[in-house]
């Protein structure tokens, strides 16, 4: 490979980087919260509200089952409402960010979702407020799963990214399409899936870990050595 | 300092409602140890979590130190579960935070900062025995260092009143004595007002003034743990009673105990020993001085509450006269004594 295409390569690495990281940042800062609401108001739990929660999973179900691509297309306006253009990086980064939000949500929600109802019922019997309960009882318990929970996601994003050139949003999964398929450079082609490969083992080994670490269910003996 | 009036629970469930509680009335007095006892099923749960509204009660009312829980809300009711501390069977502790942070969650909780509150936890952790063990995670203690954590936790509002929803019930026995122990010091040291619910007779016997015996959702039966014990009188507190001394004759003597007097044999007596002639040697006076032989199928001693309690069942071999005089003897001494039938022949090769 050329010292031109290696450099297209970096470029190309880098912003995967930015809209993988950007996206997953706010998804994780506005789909944590959705999922916190989501199982607060579930039936039987510290704010049982049917119609919230129904709304809210409605509109939920709704985002999760739209593919992605067509997601991109149809918030073109939005897009450019938010970003003022609709090429590029920074218009990646929104389609990125209203897809994951409810894979967020959905995924935190499963996790909270797995906190003893008894330590709940602790917390209420020593006084504790919702609000309390969600920060100082729900949140650290499920850690671990949160944290799962955003490794998936950043995972899912590596992936989605790839699409996101389809709106010149650039990134690695263009680079692979615009100069591997379509000029015919396989070597191009490969080096694109390999670089990928390494970017979610990396993000996934690296969820694990903190996960692990982060999970005081487990014995220390059981834990990776700092 | 809790009075509970009139108190019903009903669940809506799929199969219809179930009552749970039907119209449960009590008073526990302050810095008393008292005992909710049932099986499981009988609404004793229910009962103690209704009591700090974990549970909202259908109707009636609940009192907690002359303060009516069962009229509060929200705010109100928070600040009122501060002064009412709960221990659970599992424990409830955050596997995420040390012993020593889940004590201080409390505090938290309560409205105190994270530094201050760690600070406060330290000396409850100490009180409970566990001052080594402030930086170990759930998951590295024992079930019983876990309830100890748990006793803290709960004492660390300072409350005035400790519910203990089958606080020993995931325990082994040694891990309960020490638990039951703890509790025990922590009433009279703090003049603590104790409300216990088990299924475990042990339990009840060990630290309670006073029990109630729950079933179907209501009071079956209710005094102080020694009366309760030795004279119950509903069908369900024997069955209880029945655990903790052995009242069953042995299967082979009741094959040949003969209710007809007249066949003739040797009389079977029980003879239940309560109050202060259970300390004088009744059975080698009666010997002494009747000149009749009691030959001992079985027997029992019990302390509750530090009172002895026994029963004891003997072959009286002796005159017809002399066995009369020795029961009036016996009876003469305040001591119950009932004639279970008789054994022909050899009674001792039985037993």
């Amino acid at each position: 490979m050329s010292p031109a295409m290696l450099g297209l390569l970096l470029d190309a690495f880098l912003e995967t980087l930015v809209m993988v990281g950007i996206s997953s940042a706010l998804s994780a800062v506005l789909g944590l919260p959705l999922g916190v609401v989501l199982v607060a108001t579930s039936p039987g739990h510290i704010r049982e509200n049917a119609i919230v929660n129904r709304v809210l999973g409605a509109v939920v179900n709704a985002g999760r089952s739209t593919p992605f691509i067509i997601l991109l297309v149809a918030i073109i306006p939005f897009t450019r409402l938010v970003v003022g253009t609709s090429i590029g990086t920074a218009a990646a980064v929104v389609p990125l960010t209203i897809a994951a939000i409810p894979f967020v949500a959905r995924l935190a929600e499963a996790a909270l979702r797995e906190v003893d109802p008894g330590l709940i019922e602790a917390a209420q019997s020593m006084g504790a407020t919702p609000l309390q309960i969600v920060l100082k009882v729900l949140v650290p318990e499920a850690l671990p799963g949160l944290v799962a929970a955003i490794t998936i996601t950043v995972v899912t994003l590596i992936g989605y990214s790839a699409m996101a050139g389809a709106v010149g949003g650039g990134g690695l999964g263009d680079l692979g399409i615009r100069y591997g398929y379509q000029r015919f450079l396989p070597e191009v082609m490969l080096a694109v899936v390999i670089v990928l490969i390494a970017l979610v083992q990396v993000v996934q080994s690296v969820g694990d870990r903190l996960a692990r670490r982060l999970n005081k269910r487990l014995l220390r003996s059981q834990q990776p050595s700092a | 300092m809790i009075e509970l009036r009139d108190l019903t629970k009903t669940f809506q469930t799929e199969g219809g409602p179930v009552r749970v509680l039907k119209g449960i009335s009590l008073t526990v007095q302050k810095s008393e140890v008292f005992g909710v006892i049932g099986r499981s099923g009988a609404g004793k749960s229910t009962l103690v979590r209704c009591i700090n509204l974990l549970e909202r009660p259908t109707s009636g009312q609940v009192i907690v130190a002359g303060q009516e829980i069962t009229a509060l809300r929200g705010r109100a009711l928070r600040q009122a579960r501060h002064s009412i501390g709960m221990i659970f069977q599992h424990f409830n502790l955050l596997s995420s935070r040390t012993a020593l942070e889940n004590v201080a969650l409390a505090l938290e909780l309560a409205g105190r900062s994270r530094r201050a509150a760690r600070a406060a936890a330290a000396p409850l952790l100490e009180l409970v025995g566990l001052a080594d063990k402030r930086g170990r995670y759930p998951a590295e203690l024992s079930g019983g260092e876990k309830q100890r954590v748990g006793i803290a936790r709960a004492l660390a509002s300072e409350p005035a009143v400790l519910l203990c929803d089958e606080a020993t019930s995931a325990l082994d026995p040694e891990t309960t004595q020490s638990i039951l122990a703890l509790l025990r010091d922590i009433n009279r040291k703090l003049g603590l007002t104790v409300v216990l619910i088990t299924h475990e007779m042990q339990v009840i016997k060990e630290i309670c003034d006073r029990v109630a015996v729950l079933e179907h959702g209501e009071i079956a039966e209710m005094g102080p743990v020694f009366d309760v014990f030795t004279a119950p009188t509903a069908e369900v507190t024997r069955r209880f009673v029945r655990d903790l001394v052995d009242r069953e004759l042995p299967a082979n003597l009741v094959a040949r105990l003969n209710a007809r007097p007249e066949l003739g044999g040797n009389p079977v007596l029980r003879i239940v020993f309560r109050g202060p002639s259970a300390h004088s040697p009744v059975v080698a006076e009666v010997v002494r001085q009747f000149g009749i032989l009691l030959n001992i199928l079985q027997a029992t001693v019990d302390y509750i509450q530090g009172a002895p309690y026994g029963n004891v069942i003997v072959e009286a071999i002796g005159g017809e006269q002399d066995v009369a005089r020795a029961i009036d003897f016996i009876r003469g001494k305040d001591l119950k004594v009932e004639v279970l039938g008789h054994v022909a022949g050899d009674a001792r090769a039985v037993a």
